[in-house]
């Protein structure tokens, strides 16, 4: 699995909920969570991996074990048309200059909506068993279904 | 820029004119309002200032009391100052809101005429709605007649806004009673207003695009409570400060409020707690009283409900000669002792003094509440102090038709 796929080293660096547990004193003012370290004006103009990203944003923890079920990307059909991009809930498909790239495990909670908007066939993208291994199933992917008359 | 609004040395206002003025003079940078009686004026008023170029603030209409405050809390996030206004059935359909502006710690500042909760529908003043707020976790200061109106509301902001609290403050006027009569008012300059509000602090304000944050976050058993108790403390500490801003008005214009106001209480044997529009009904009942029948009568007034007086009620009550004390709550207690007999009694036990308690239900829906009535009540408290138990029901309906109505006796005596 290509876990660091484009992230930086604080992507997933702990399970949801692991953060320290702070007492009352030490918590913020009305719930505020700052989402990055320090000044970020120009943040909406950097990549997820050139971000500061605070330990309270949800990028730097992991969810993986959430899933049951898991995507697996196949580069040799994929035509780059980005509909996963657009749909996946949690922006768990990692693309650049419009170049799919892969699946964030960190955050992908398994809901295969990416699956079912891939428009290619075979399909780019299959959903197999969390702990199937993502080269077996590349070498098991299904043929090109011929139309049906 | 906005103009500057021409002020005699003494107005004629009524409570809702005195908030609409103080709210003008603050100079707000949203107010998002739904129309309520008693409360309309207020609004109406401010509205009239943005539209004639006395306020360069927005004014946000909206498709309900919700939307008003869901409006007020989007702005104060988003880093402005922000007010509003409602009544009874507007102020419950806010309540889902107001606690969120308190646990996202926003500095809001909501004019209420407290005005009686349906069902029967009741337009007319009682204090159903400002009791219905009192665990929302706002600060909710009392004004008792129009100045009030106008200095309590000039004075939530300062309170609210300061760093060391930034909670939303309630301001409470009686509908009516105190929001519908003209009254003298002395009014302060719109430059010593302002001056005296200060301008608005952002705090962690959404509009801060260099530091990109999150309000309204979900916390489950892991950070909620360590969230509430922060905000618990920060509304009991806004004591001082509520203190404080009280001590700098009185310094800009000689008026001196207190959390709790009392009256005549060095001597007194007998005392009457009560809030509102009714505090004046009652000093000058008791006033009265001393003088034709020689009953040392007190009254002691919460200016302050929420955060609720502990310290001050205690002090006020705890005087050697005060033996029986009546608790007036102006809401239906909905199946319990009113709510001010509750907290005051409890602030009451820990006192040297430990005056009999009992508790009058009164005033609902606009009833009225005459000197005559408080002097029969503040009789019978004499009564209570002169066979040393109390001779009533603990509880009991003032001013109401029909059986008499009351509940539990002392075991006391």
């Amino acid at each position: 699995m290509s876990k660091g796929l484009k992230g930086n080293e604080n992507r997933g660096i702990r399970e949801l909920g692991a953060e320290e547990m702070v007492g009352w004193d030490e918590v913020t003012q009305g719930v505020v969570l700052n989402s990055f370290v320090g000044e970020s004006e120009n943040a909406a103009f950097l990549k997820p991996e050139e971000r500061v990203y605070n330990d309270f944003n949800s990028y730097t923890a992991t969810v993986a074990s959430w899933r049951i079920i898991k995507p697996v990307y196949n580069r040799d059909v994929c035509i780059d048309c980005q509909n996963c991009w657009v749909w996946c809930p949690d922006t768990s498909i990692v693309s650049r200059d419009k170049q799919m790239l892969g699946i964030d495990y960190d955050h992908c909670k398994g809901c295969g909506v990416c699956v079912e908007v891939c428009p290619t066939n075979p399909k780019s993208l299959l959903m197999f068993g969390e702990t199937e291994d993502n080269d077996a199933a590349l070498a098991a992917w299904p043929e090109k279904k011929k139309k049906e008359k | 820029m906005a103009k500057e609004f021409e002020l005699n040395e003494v107005e004629v206002w009524d409570g809702n004119y005195a908030a609409s003025q103080a709210l003008r003079q603050a100079q707000i940078d949203v107010v998002a309002a739904y129309p309520i009686t008693p409360s309309t004026p207020i609004v109406e008023g401010y509205g009239a200032y943005v539209a004639n170029g006395y306020v360069d603030g927005e004014f946000v209409m909206v498709e309900s009391e919700h939307g008003a405050m869901s409006g007020c809390v989007g702005a104060a996030a988003a880093g402005g100052r922000v007010a509003t206004a409602t009544s009874s059935q507007g102020f419950a359909l806010m309540v889902e809101v107001l606690y969120q502006a308190s646990g996202m710690r926003l500095p809001i500042v909501l004019t209420v005429a407290n005005r009686a909760l349906a069902a029967p529908l009741n337009v007319r003043g009682d204090h159903s709605d400002m009791y219905l707020g009192r665990d929302s976790g706002w600060i909710q200061l009392d004004a008792f007649n129009a100045q009030e109106a106008y200095d309590m509301t000039l004075c939530a902001f300062r309170v609210g806004e300061h760093l060391d609290v930034r909670l939303p403050v309630m301001v409470h006027q009686d509908g009516f009673t105190t929001s519908h009569k003209a009254q003298n008012v002395y009014p302060i300059q719109d430059g010593t207003a302002y001056k005296f509000i200060g301008k608005y602090v952002p705090v962690d304000d959404m509009l801060d695009f260099s530091r990109p944050v999150t309000h309204g976050a979900q916390t489950e058993e892991d950070w909620h409570y360590e969230h509430k108790a922060k905000q618990h403390k920060a509304l009991m500490d806004s004591r001082t400060v509520i203190d404080d801003v009280f001590a700098e008005f009185k310094e800009l214009t000689g008026r001196e409020y207190k959390r709790v106001e009392s009256f005549m209480m060095e001597d007194a044997e007998v005392a009457l707690v009560l809030l509102g529009s009714s505090v004046e009904t009652a000093v000058l009942a008791a006033k009265q009283l001393r003088e034709e029948e020689g009953i040392k009568v007190g009254i002691v007034a919460p200016r302050c409900f929420r955060p609720f007086p502990y310290d001050l009620v205690r002090d006020a009550l705890d005087m050697p000669s005060l033996k029986s004390v009546c608790c007036m709550d102006k809401s239906a207690p909905g199946g319990a002792m009113g709510a001010l007999f509750n907290e005051v009694s409890a602030a009451a036990y820990s006192t040297n003094a430990r005056p009999m308690m009992t508790n009058y239900v009164y005033g609902l829906g606009g009833r009225d509440f005459s000197v005559d009535e408080a002097k029969r009540i503040m009789k019978e408290q004499k009564a209570h102090a002169d066979a040393g138990h109390i001779t009533t029901d603990i509880q009991q309906f003032s001013g109401l038709r029909g059986p008499k109505l009351g509940f539990f006796q002392t075991r006391r005596g």
